[in-house]
């Protein structure tokens, strides 16, 4: 127990904002999903984190961070599903040509 | 019971009237019908009240009548009621024969029975029909008119009119049915409204009567607010008439006088005396029946019937009887010197009958109130008679231009002849007609009225206007015995003359019942001196009855019997001398154009007021008044209003609601679109980053305002 909460959140905000940006700044498609996925994971390490900490007796921490697990994982099913549909509709992954709902 | 009868004596005709017009219209024999069953019962009604009156004692002070309030005047009321007294019993004897015999004669005028006419239309005289015989043979027969159950309707509506100015007890009934009459006339006058001449000569005929009808109303209306009351009860009360002569109007005149000169007015509208007489020779454009009935018998004798009845008033003022006996006796003498010159056999009897009104408006003039109503009833019958018969020589005519197929003029007297042999019935009737209006002694009704018209002038002083009627007396006899000359005498002139036939009983029956009461009527005012004082002069005395001081019988004169004795029998043999022999109407030594042409008094009318009043109404009313006044006006309003809504569009409706609200708010809208589609880039990661920014913003206020 020697490390503190704080090490644990400074890493999970790194780790959001690497996925932050990833999401943002990168073109691929597939790119933004895996920023998407290091976002969820950065707030899997709060939820434990969190949990370990300030309330060891209940496990709703732990329940949180598997529920995110299983969403990311269909959220990664469905978002490539998705990407792959795309594919071979525009032949491209670019986030921004992607623009069907532009006015 | 016998008020009650009175009452009801107008309204069969106006009953049949309305059944004709709304039911049976359709229906000819009905309609026919109706009419003459409704003139019927008016007939055995006036039959009724009139066996009635002369079965009452000294009638003239116990008349028939009743009364009932009309109208709230105010305090009091206005009454209408009915009145029979002798004056009226007399009329309303000659109208219930005359209109239901003129009824009957329709029948057959109109050709009932008659196939309908290859060609006629609706407003046109019938043409004629082209009918086979059994061996194969075509023949034009006369057709039926087009319009038959209308002609009925209209003359039920005349006969209403007619009784219910004879029956009524007051002059305001008496001015509606006075009316109801014109109307009746204009409406049967242009009864063959297809014809121009037929238009013209209704409009002329109303426009004409209607200029005595509004002085005769003036002056209805003058007696009501002298006296309070219309009734003859009242106004011949010897107090109110004493106050009506006593109190000055203007001019001169008395009260009295003023009155009696405009109802006297509408007299000389109704009864076509000169200077309103233009509309009666023109109204012969009219079906022979209305000629008859209205135009001679009944609606121009209602003129002089009311001027009888008002002559207590008359008498009040001795300019207004001077005038009166002026305007009639220039009237008999105008109009018969206009007579002889007509070709057209109805045109003769059209002024014959103006000429006739005139010497009863000249004996009522003089003062002689007897004869006055003694010669209305005696014309009559032998006008109506006269009118008739002429019908009835048109119509033999017409069937022998159909017959021939020859195209003359069936109503000139220049294309008949010889006649006599041809229409055998209607050749006598309309001989003791042409008689009694010549005043042929002894025998007929219009010798003893016109004696006693005579007799009368002559006897109270009034010498030139007896010589005037003397001249117009004989005139009269030398026109009609041109007529009958012309019409029956010699030898046929035309083919159509030659096949005339004589007319259908329907029409022959009423010539025959009318020509017994042409002679036999003046036998009932035969005067004293004639009889040996064996019977006194019933209808003197029956009718002065009225008067609530009876005339006095005026006694034997030997000048005024000469007189009337020289005038017919002069007049009649002169006239036969002279037409027997001419052959044409360019042989007639009277063809003279002044006389042809009526004194031009057509033209001199239509130059002072007939062109004047279509200057007015173009001229002044329609150009001026009309299109630069009143459209001016209207037209300036019409400006304003234009600048007001151009002022509004362009000053306010269009730069603040449209430019402000209504465009305003569209490009605000517009502009605000525009300016946010921008945002909706369709970019994932923008729509990312916006989303961030916004949380980020959030989280930050969240976290500012909670500290």
């Amino acid at each position: 127990m020697s490390i503190p909460l704080s090490w644990y959140l400074i890493l999970a905000a790194v780790l959001f904002c690497i996925g932050l940006y990833g999401v943002l700044a990168r073109k691929n498609a597939i790119a933004i999903l895996l920023g998407v996925e290091l976002m969820l994971n950065a707030v899997n390490i709060n939820l434990v984190a969190f949990w370990r900490y300030l309330d060891p007796a209940q496990m709703g921490g732990q329940v949180f961070a598997v529920i995110v697990l299983a969403v990311a994982a269909a959220e990664v099913a469905v978002g490539l599903a998705l990407i792959i549909s795309v594919y071979r509709r525009r032949k491209t992954l670019v986030a921004d040509e992607i623009d069907l709902m532009k006015w | 019971m016998t008020n009650w009868i009175i009452w009801l004596l107008p309204l069969p005709p106006l009953l049949s009237f309305f059944l004709i017009i709304l039911f049976t219209n359709k229906n000819r024999p009905l309609s026919h019908g109706i009419a003459v069953g409704a003139a019927g019962l008016s007939w055995l009604g006036s039959m009724i009240v009139f066996v009635r009156a002369l079965g009452t004692e000294e009638f003239g002070k116990h008349v028939f009548g009743s009364a009932i309030n009309w109208l709230p005047t105010g305090t009091s009321w206005l009454t209408v009621g009915v009145r029979i007294d002798p004056l009226s019993a007399a009329v309303v004897f000659f109208v219930a024969w005359t209109v239901l015999m003129i009824f009957i004669y329709s029948i057959g005028y109109h050709n009932f029975g008659q196939p309908a006419g290859d060609h006629d239309i609706k407003g046109l005289p019938p043409h004629g029909a082209t009918v086979a015989d059994d061996h194969g043979h075509k023949h034009s027969v006369p057709s039926i008119e087009p319009m038959y159950a209308r002609f009925f309707a209209f003359i039920s509506l005349f006969a209403f009119g007619m009784y219910t100015l004879v029956v009524s007890d007051n002059l305001l009934t008496l001015f509606v049915g006075w009316e109801i009459m014109g109307l009746c006339s204009y409406l049967l006058i242009g009864f063959w409204y297809g014809k121009k001449s037929a238009r013209d000569a209704a409009v002329k005929a109303f426009m004409t009567t209607r200029v005595g009808d509004v002085f005769m109303l003036l002056g209805i209306a003058f007696l009501y607010s002298a006296t309070g009351s219309l009734s003859y009860n009242v106004i011949f009360d010897p107090g109110v008439l004493q106050t009506l002569a006593s109190r000055p109007a203007f001019l001169g005149l008395s009260a009295a006088g003023v009155i009696g000169l405009l109802l006297f007015i509408g007299t000389i509208g109704k009864s076509a005396q000169w200077p309103l007489h233009i509309w009666l020779p023109d109204a012969m454009e009219g079906p022979t029946p209305v000629s008859a009935m209205i135009h001679a018998a009944t609606m121009v004798s209602a003129g002089v019937y009311m001027v009888i009845r008002m002559f207590p008033l008359l008498s009040l003022d001795a300019h207004t009887l001077t005038f009166v006996a002026f305007i009639g006796s220039f009237t008999a003498l105008f109009a018969a010197t206009i007579a002889v010159a007509q070709n057209d056999i109805k045109k003769v009897l059209a002024y014959s009958t103006i000429s006739q009104l005139g010497f009863m408006i000249a004996a009522l003039g003089t003062g002689a109130y007897v004869a006055a109503a003694f010669h209305l009833v005696t014309h009559a019958f032998f006008k109506a008679l006269l009118f008739l018969g002429s019908g009835s020589v048109i119509h033999g005519m017409e069937h022998g231009v159909l017959h021939t197929g020859e195209h003359v003029d069936a109503q000139d007297m220049f294309n008949m002849g010889g006649l006599r042999r041809k229409m055998p019935i209607t050749f006598w009737t309309f001989l003791i007609g042409g008689f009694a209006l010549s005043g042929f002694p002894v025998l007929t009704a219009g010798f003893w009225s016109k004696d006693e018209i005579f007799a009368e002038a002559f006897g109270t002083g009034h010498l030139l206007v007896f010589i005037v009627l003397a001249i117009a007396a004989f005139l009269t006899a030398f026109y009609t015995m041109r007529q009958i000359t012309l019409t029956f005498f010699g030898e046929p002139r035309t083919k159509a003359a030659e096949h005339a036939s004589e007319t259908p009983w329907t029409m022959t029956v009423p010539l025959i019942v009318l020509a017994v009461f042409a002679v036999g009527y003046g036998w009932v005012g035969m005067p004293g001196w004639f009889t040996g004082g064996l019977i006194p002069n019933w209808f003197h005395e029956f009718v002065g009855g009225t008067l609530s001081q009876p005339p006095e019988t005026l006694p034997f004169l030997g000048v005024p019997v000469a007189t009337s004795l020289f005038v017919a029998l002069g007049g009649l043999l002169f006239g036969w001398l002279v037409y027997r022999k001419v052959e044409s109407a360019e042989k007639d030594f009277l063809q003279i154009p002044l006389l042809k042409n009526k004194y031009y008094f057509d033209e001199v009318y239509a130059f002072l007021f007939v062109k004047p009043a279509y200057w007015i109404s173009e001229t002044f009313s329609s150009v001026f008044m009309d299109r630069k006044v009143i459209d001016g006006f209207l037209h300036s309003v019409a400006r304003f209003s234009l600048f007001l809504g151009n002022a509004f569009r362009n000053y306010f409706d269009k730069p603040f609601i449209n430019g402000l609200i209504g465009d305003g708010t569209g490009a605000a809208v517009k502009a605000s679109g525009s300016g946010l589609r921008k945002i909706q880039a369709g970019r994932i990661q923008y729509y990312m980053v916006v989303s961030i920014a916004i949380l980020v913003i959030f989280a930050l206020l969240v976290y500012f305002l909670r500290a």
